[in-house]
């Protein structure tokens, strides 16, 4: 136990006897189709046009399967089964058994878990310890949660007699493509509405498997419907006339224009939108946790998060220390194979995605901002991004503005509570933050005086489904989650 | 010799003073018969700006009062408007046509509504927040917040009653807005505006513009710096609505549709949740 | 003179000396550490605890763990033939296997050292006595500077003591500090090398992640080898997100001073599982210099068994039992 004093060999865990082997989970749990239709009136048919598109790993751009593309008039039969569906049997039936189904996929998810997760991460490129920690198990209890909901919802909203709205088009992302899913359609089910529900272009597999579980619970045909395709069946749902409610998540571009397209009707909207979140760490901070919120905050899900923590406000007499301390642990981050266990980081989602990633950076170099990532070998295949963080940012570069969707944090300094909020509020946007302080009361003030729907202290990028989550301004609105995610669903 | 009587001219309501049209324009406002009753100044779209800019200047300060003090606020806009009851039923009445009885009917359902909405004031946080139960050791909690700046078409017909359902729920909750009147009768909206100022109601917290919808309406609905529109006082004008529902969406306004409305009716809380935000709030709970 | 710098990062870098100049000093300074979140700190452990070790990693890590293992008996009914066979079971694990390492130390009371240090010989396992009157530390400081003397006179090479959990909750932050140094200088052997001290600091009395924190500073400024989360007598004893906060510390420490501290989770350590899950906290957290029999030891008994099964399993391919390792 000789006295060692020598401390200036940098920690580098790469380069270490310890390295951990791979650790893959197993596809074989997983049983692809060659080839998917669409889920229309309880089964899987051939698409009107005869068109499709290919899912693939963003891991290694290797094929998965043949997805089959919607188009108007697939949607139309889609909207006409949900309507059926809703009018003969799903509007009719008790809250209780409505629940009942509802729990019954629950526990179906559950039992599937594992397949669910394995299927994310192929398609998702998101590292496997999340799909399976956080994804799939959260995704579930949604379903728990809103199936307790369905034979109460007489006490969910005082003085009023709780209806349902009718047929649901949903039309959900690529970054959490089951959860997505869970928190539009347990909702709008609990609630007695039907749904056609269009998963993103780039991650349909899950809600095909979704699909096959309704099958599996005996769902009433037509009360959940599933088409796929890209934007414009996106368009076709939310434009169908025979749609009485729209839930969106996605970006704030597409929000607007769903706006614009069911302005002057009747149906109700919700709308889940993009931002660009300050985690504000004060010079009080409990340290070692706020680093870790920092880093769960942007590079989860490959920072492929619409509450992300993009902007990180540190106060300038900690900063130095919070960026060696954050540069440090960035350094240990797992960049790699999703299906790997010991990832903490996969594949960008799409070549598109990894193109703005890129474009945005280069902004950021451009306009004079210091890019530092750690060492990591990306693999040859695929679409990948190292973690990368921005200092020397100000309020004006574009990369502390818009959206990046990616593992890229730009940091920029306060010297004040005021000037935090200030920072923190300076954009169109509203969706999350995040506060670091040992000390209470300027947690609460904070999260007062912070325009944004969800405000995070001393923790970051937590769901539950009892949890209302949505966005001030541009943001979006409607709220997801807890009762206040009732309200979308009735009238 | 009869006296001459003084005529008033109708000024708007901005940022707690009472101005002119930056225009100079202004309108004859007749009464429901067709006669002469006063001289409105008639809102162009930089009155409609400078409303906006009044009323975001306003918002800091009013939606960070306590509950309890804008319900107190509110609650002396009902006893000061009950001390104007006659003149208010006479506007109503002019305004409005029918009897000295339904006008003074209107002015105390008014009033009444106005107590209703200042006892919420400190009551809809509990109602539609609260905490919840998350499956992790994190204390949880929902509150509702005004969205910010609201502009509020303000009903075409009942220009008084209709007026202080749509704007009471707002304010009361820590909104501040923008009121476009009902351009034919606007003169209880003015009044009422003056009503606000003597009872301590902050300047820019209610802003009221008279005139057509078509040169305020357009310019509040596109406005960046607005948060949600009411767009009741477009009722019956499918395609303003319509345009102006469009146009909110640039920046995703909070929109509320024109509907038919019975304003006598029990107003329930949908119009004061319409323009609240709901916050979720995250802490550890940890020794 | 060394420089600490507080990890918050503060404008005022504190001299040592000053810091341990007076209790209001010592105070301020360990009240100026940053807080430790308990959610966050957990949550982090848990996550580590995920990672999945395979195969070759798998291999080095049992093995590993058992050069680790402080193979500990303090119990009243100890004799020097239960002590004897513990010595032996340190030097050779698995008899069937001459390629097993033996143990880092063994651990007893300091009664017990010269049976000790007489089975172990020159086999380089190293003897640690507890001292300080262990485990409450509830005695006067002359008998405990005593009990270590007598510890190190008999041949002990390791010192773990306790620190005075009353004093320390009590806030006589200066007291823990000066007799954690009184006891290092009492570790003192005649020739002038010293037996390596570990400071217990029984974090189950501690109770937050806060005091676990302050603790470790105090004890790394007052000139700790190694700090010790726990006697193994109180529940709980060692668990993950206490070890994860000592090894911030001591990877802190080593940030602002230049010098590394060993650490040692004690008590409540069964499974190899566990072992490994430690093991990569040690690495991903402190870093892999700590990787090392002289930076991190696991205070145990019954986890050194288990280890060895696993080991068997992994040579062996097939799954062992109690039956074919010996009892101690």
């Amino acid at each position: 136990m000789a006295a060692n004093t020598d401390g200036t060999s940098a920690i580098d865990v790469r380069s270490n006897v310890f390295d951990y082997a791979p650790a893959p989970e197993s596809r074989a749990i997983v049983n692809l189709r060659t080839s998917y239709g669409l889920f229309i009136d309880g089964e899987f048919v051939d698409p009107s046009g005869g068109g499709s598109f290919k899912s693939i790993s963003p891991a290694t751009e290797e094929v998965l399967a043949e997805v089959s593309e919607a188009d108007e008039a697939d949607v139309d039969a889609a909207v006409r089964s949900a309507r059926r569906a809703y009018t003969r049997t799903w509007s009719r039936m008790s809250g209780r058994e409505r629940g009942k189904y509802l729990f019954r996929i629950a526990r179906i998810m559950q039992e599937r878990s594992r397949e669910l997760a394995v299927l994310e991460s192929l398609d998702n490129g998101k590292p496997i310890r999340e799909s399976r920690d956080v994804d799939v198990p959260l995704a579930a209890s949604y379903f728990f949660y809103y199936a307790g909901w369905a034979d109460k919802l007489e006490y969910a909203f005082p003085g009023k007699v709780p209806q349902p709205l009718g047929v649901a088009g949903q039309v959900i992302p690529w970054n959490f493509p089951l959860l997505m899913l869970s928190w539009k359609i347990a909702p709008a089910l609990a609630c007695g509405n039907t749904v056609v529900l269009k998963p993103a272009e780039t991650t349909p597999l899950t809600a095909l498997l979704f699909a096959e579980i309704c099958q599996q619970a005996d769902l009433p045909p037509g009360v959940v419907n599933i088409v796929t395709g890209a934007g414009d069946t996106g368009r076709a749902v939310v434009a169908h006339p025979d749609v009485d409610k729209v839930a969106f998540t996605g970006s704030t571009d597409v929000g607007r224009q769903i706006a614009k397209t069911v302005a002057g009707t009747a149906k109700k909207v919700t709308l889940e939108l993009g931002g660009k979140a300050a985690n504000i760490v004060f010079d009080d901070a409990p340290i070692d946790q706020a680093v870790e919120g920092i880093v769960n905050g942007i590079f989860f899900n490959q920072g492929h998060v619409c509450c992300a923590g993009s902007r990180l406000l540190v106060q300038e007499s900690v900063a130095e220390d919070v960026l060696a301390r954050l540069k440090r642990r960035m350094s240990t981050l797992r960049v790699g194979d999703p299906l790997d266990k010991n990832t903490d980081v996969g594949a960008i989602n799409s070549a598109e995605q990894l193109a703005k990633i890129r474009e945005l950076s280069d902004v950021g170099d451009a306009e004079g901002a210091d890019r530092w990532s750690p060492p990591c070998d990306l693999p040859s295949n695929g679409f990948w991004f190292p973690p990368t963080v921005f200092t020397g940012v100000t309020q004006a570069h574009r990369i502390a503005r818009e959206e990046i969707f990616g593992p890229v944090l730009s940091v920029l300094t306060f010297r004040t509570p005021k000037e935090a909020v200030e920072k923190a509020n300076n954009t169109p946007f509203g969706l999350s933050a995040g506060v670091w302080t040992d000390k209470g009361s300027r947690i609460l003030w904070m999260a007062n005086q912070l325009r944004a729907g969800v405000v995070w202290a001393n923790t970051f990028n937590k769901f539950d489904p009892t949890s209302p989550f949505g966005g001030y301004k541009e943001s979006g609105y409607g709220r997801e989650g807890g009762r206040h995610g009732l309200e979308g669903y009735l009238r | 010799m009869s006296r001459l009587d003084v005529r008033k001219t109708y000024k708007l309501a901005i940022g707690g003073a009472f101005p002119r049209s930056e225009s100079g324009r202004s309108y004859e406002v007749l009464d429901s018969k067709g006669a002469f009753l006063a001289n409105a100044a008639y809102a162009s779209r930089k009155d409609a700006r400078d409303a906006v800019v009044a009323a975001r200047k306003a918002f800091a300060g009013w939606s960070g009062k306590t509950a309890y003090n804008r319900g107190q606020v509110v609650y002396r806009v009902a006893e000061v408007l009950e001390g104007r009851r006659a003149q208010f039923a006479e506007e109503v009445q002019r305004s409005e046509g029918g009897t000295r009885r339904q006008a003074e009917a209107a002015v105390d359902a008014s009033v009444d509504r106005l107590v209703w909405y200042a006892g919420w004031a400190d009551k809809i946080a509990q109602v539609v927040g609260g905490t919840n139960p998350v499956a992790a050791p994190y204390f949880d909690f929902s509150v509702p917040e005004p969205t910010g700046v609201v502009a509020v078409l303000a009903p075409q017909d009942s220009s008084l009653l209709g007026l202080v359902s749509v704007v009471a729920p707002v304010v009361v909750t820590g909104n501040t807005c923008v009121v476009a009147a009902s351009a034919e009768r606007p003169l209880p909206a003015i009044t009422l505006a003056e009503v606000l100022a003597t009872s301590d109601v902050p300047g820019g917290v209610v802003n009221v513009l008279t005139g057509a919808l078509g040169d305020t309406a357009p310019t509040l609905a596109s406005h960046m710096d607005v948060n949600a529109i009411d767009l009741t006082g477009a009722f019956g004008d499918a395609d303003q609505a319509l345009a102006l529902e469009v146009a909110a969406a640039e920046n995703l306004k909070r929109v509320r549709r024109p509907a038919a409305e019975e304003w006598t009716a029990d107003p329930g809380i949908d119009r004061m949740t319409w323009a609240l935000e709901t916050k979720t709030v995250w802490h550890p709970i940890g020794i | 003179m060394t420089t600490v710098v507080p990890a918050t990062g503060s404008p005022a870098t504190t001299d040592l000396a000053q810091v341990s100049s007076s209790d209001s000093a010592l105070r301020r300074f360990l009240h100026g550490l940053p807080g430790v979140d308990q959610v966050g700190a957990e949550a982090r452990a848990a996550t580590l605890g995920t990672r999945s070790i395979k195969t070759t990693s798998k291999a080095f890590a049992l093995d590993l763990a058992i050069r680790m293992v402080d193979l500990t008996t303090l119990e009243g009914q100890d004799t020097p033939g239960k002590v004897r066979a513990l010595c032996t079971k340190a030097m050779r694990p698995d008899p069937a296997d001459p390629t097993c390492p033996s143990t880092a130390a063994v651990c007893v009371y300091p009664d017990m050292v010269p049976v000790a240090k007489e089975t172990l010989g020159s086999s380089g396992v190293h003897v640690a006595a507890v001292a300080t009157a262990f485990p409450s530390g509830r005695a006067a400081l002359d008998i405990k500077l005593a009990d270590t003397a007598d510890a190190v006179e008999a041949g002990a090479d390791e010192i773990d003591m306790v620190i005075d959990r009353g004093a320390f909750l009590s806030g006589r932050y200066l007291q823990v500090f000066e007799e954690i140094v009184a006891v290092r200088e009492a570790c003192t052997r005649p020739d002038g090398t010293s037996a390596h001290l570990k400071v217990i600091f029984e974090t189950g009395e501690l109770q937050t992640y806060d005091n676990v924190r302050r603790a470790s500073w105090l004890a790394m400024i007052a000139g700790a080898h190694f700090i010790k989360t726990s006697t193994g007598k109180v529940q709980p004893a060692a668990t993950l997100p206490v070890t994860l906060v000592m090894l911030e510390a001591v990877r802190d420490f080593r940030e602002a001073t230049g010098v590394m501290v060993g650490v040692k989770p004690a008590g409540g350590i069964r499974t190899s599982k566990d072992a490994i899950k430690y093991l990569v906290m040690v690495n991903e957290v402190a870093g892999p210099d700590w990787l090392d029999p002289d930076w991190f030891r696991f205070g145990a008994s019954t986890l050194l068994n288990e280890l060895l099964m696993q080991r068997t399993k992994m040579t062996s391919g097939r799954y062992s039992g109690p039956d074919y390792f010996t009892l101690d």
